[in-house]
């Protein structure tokens, strides 16, 4: 590492930039012992470039119009050259920006990266969740396909269903009764508006990142500089080579399996007069459609999937333990592996037909989320022997 | 993972200067590649489809002297039946010294338009109406009107006079002629704009400028 220079140079006076650079993206401290799991926040970053790019792209050979939304998207992938790349890269990094964000999620309750002092780092990154969920639903909408509507059609009921705001917030989505040409224009100016806030919020997070530094495998803040590396090139190389590996992975989504997580009926133009028999929400939807689902009350399931994340959003308080690490915690080390299969379970059972067999899974798995986190977590943060 | 210093950097840091170099460059080459079908994507899609688009029109409508605009791919196509005063001005010597291009020798249509009244019969003119200059969409004024007493195409945005074949005069800022769309004659009173059974080669992507 060589040291700055001694007298700062003309763009160093006015605009400190090669140093802030040096000192955030070279210098800067990171924990020896970080395992896999903590490049997911880079691959992130990269698949939500990716998406803006393509979104962009996508944008200009888009027409938010009833009659022509179908068509449009219709000639993107037939017509317009490399026009299903970019769609292919769009839809399929949904996928990578969602399994990526559930994982880094996971990771930071499984190592406790919630806890003080990072607490504002978790709501940033809570936050970054609800709003990725928002554009997702709004840009579902604009291929003005069966799922399209008709996933539109029963989200917008369920925000209408929401006592004292739901009526305006769906009115100001809709623009009307219904769902149709003003609000898709609506929806498709929200997806890319909300894009951009997203970068913003993005830019918070790793802000938040940057002053309490990153938590690690141990749970313990490193103290001495012996204990940390520079970032550059130990996590530049490392995170470059498991970028390597993640693109290998969205490659081959995007080449190999274009419509392996798409609907064919959302390959049907929008038909107000007929539902498909088979409506499914997308994957990383459908641990909240199960909860929707298996609660017999439409404000009951609507106040169940609020509050799976709600409870995320208080956990830096429902936890009052000072150690971070489940590892450490036995009873959190038994109850969270349950919590995360439950999560897994929920989503599956959300893409299934409701049966009674898979009623009974979402509602045990709910059960369990809600109880890991409203009793185990509170009732075990004062009372466990750390390990 | 043993807790000690940082390890120090080797004295000889080339072969490790090869590989960031390397991987740096590697890493631009493949962004360079994954912008092609991006800026693919904003390529002009109807050049492709421009071929195969005809349109017939029916001209026993038209008087001498009588004019009419139809669109044939986006463009406006001007048609008018020319009348024999007409044809002797576009012969004028005096008339054919004011032009910049008075044989078409510059390809702005088929080759049986290639002639003093640029058009596959002398008594009706077929042209594509924008201006070689900036693009405008020129009026066409009659003979005897201002402010050119020979009449001919003009163009409201910078001035550019063109005679009634669609040659260029002299001192107009547009550079060509206006263009002639290929043109075939299935019966006297009717025209199929798109094909050229004189030129059957021709393509509107191959001239000039339009």
């Amino acid at each position: 590492m060589s040291s700055p220079p001694q007298t700062p140079g003309w763009l160093e006076q006015r605009f400190p930039i090669m140093s802030v650079l040096r000192r955030e993206y070279v210098a800067f401290p990171m924990p020896r012992n970080l395992n896999a799991l903590w490049s997911f926040g880079a691959f992130l970053i990269v698949t939500m470039a990716f998406m803006i790019a393509s979104g962009l792209f996508l944008a200009i050979n888009y027409t938010p119009d009833i009659t022509q939304a179908f068509a449009s998207v219709e000639a993107i992938d037939r017509h317009i050259p490399s026009g299903w790349f970019l769609r292919s890269l769009h839809m399929g990094g949904v996928t990578m920006l969602f399994g990526c964000l559930y994982i880094h999620i996971g990771r930071s309750l499984w190592y406790g990266s919630y806890k003080a002092p990072r607490e504002l780092l978790w709501l940033t990154g809570l936050g970054l969740m609800l709003m990725i969920m928002v554009t997702a639903f709004a840009g579902y909408v604009l291929p003005w396909g069966q799922m399209s509507y008709w996933g539109a059609t029963v989200v917008l009921n369920a925000v209408r269903a929401v006592p004292l705001i739901g009526r305006p917030v769906s009115e100001l989505l809709l623009g009307g009764e219904n769902l149709g040409n003003i609000a898709l224009h609506r929806l498709f100016v929200l997806h890319f508006t909300m894009a951009f806030a997203i970068l913003g919020t993005i830019a918070l997070h790793v802000a938040a990142l940057h002053v309490v530094k990153s938590n690690n495998p141990s749970g313990i803040d490193p103290t001495s500089p012996g204990q940390t590396l520079p970032f550059h090139p130990y996590y530049t190389s490392r995170d470059g080579f498991a970028l390597c590996l993640f693109l290998m992975v969205y490659a081959g989504l995007v080449f190999f399996l274009p419509s392996l997580l798409t609907l064919a009926d959302n390959y049907v133009q929008a038909n107000p007069l007929i539902t498909p028999r088979d409506i499914r929400p997308e994957w990383y939807f459908a641990p909240f459609y199960a909860i929707l689902r298996a609660v017999p009350s439409r404000l009951g399931g609507l106040t169940f999937a609020a509050g799976s994340l709600a409870v995320l959003f208080a956990l830096p308080w429902l936890d009052r333990s000072t150690v971070r690490v489940a590892t450490q915690r036995p009873l959190v080390r038994f109850s969270l592996p349950f919590a995360f299969a439950s999560f897994v379970l929920l989503g599956i059972a959300g893409m299934q037909p409701p049966t009674e067999t898979w009623l009974v899974v979402s509602r045990v798995a709910m059960a369990w989320w809600f109880i890991h986190f409203l009793l185990v977590i509170p009732l075990t943060s004062e009372r466990e022997i750390p390990s | 993972m043993p807790q000690s210093d940082t390890p120090p950097f080797p004295d000889s840091t080339k072969r490790r200067d090869l590989l960031a170099t390397g991987t740096l460059a590697l890493g631009c080459a493949g962004a360079c590649a994954l912008a092609v079908p991006f800026l693919n994507s904003l390529k002009n899609t109807a050049i492709t489809s421009l071929s195969d688009n005809t349109l017939e029109v029916d001209l026993s409508t038209l008087a001498p002297g009588q004019g009419m605009t139809v669109q044939w791919q986006d463009w406006p196509v001007f048609i008018q039946r020319r009348t024999p005063q007409m044809l002797a001005a576009l012969q004028a010597p005096a008339h054919i010294a004011t032009l910049r291009d008075a044989d078409s020798k510059i390809l702005q249509q088929p080759k049986d338009a290639t002639n003093w009244h640029r058009s596959v019969r002398p008594d009706y003119g077929v042209l594509v109406g924008i201006c070689t200059h900036l693009g405008c969409v020129p009026t066409f004024e009659k003979p005897g009107s201002a402010p050119e007493a020979k009449g001919g195409y003009f163009c409201p945005c910078h001035g550019s006079h063109f005679d009634a074949a669609g040659r260029v005069v002299q001192r107009a800022p547009a550079p060509y002629n206006l263009p002639v769309p290929p043109v075939t004659f299935l019966s006297d009173t009717k025209i199929r704009i798109g094909h050229s059974a004189g030129d059957p080669g021709f393509s509107m992507s191959d001239i000039q400028q339009i």
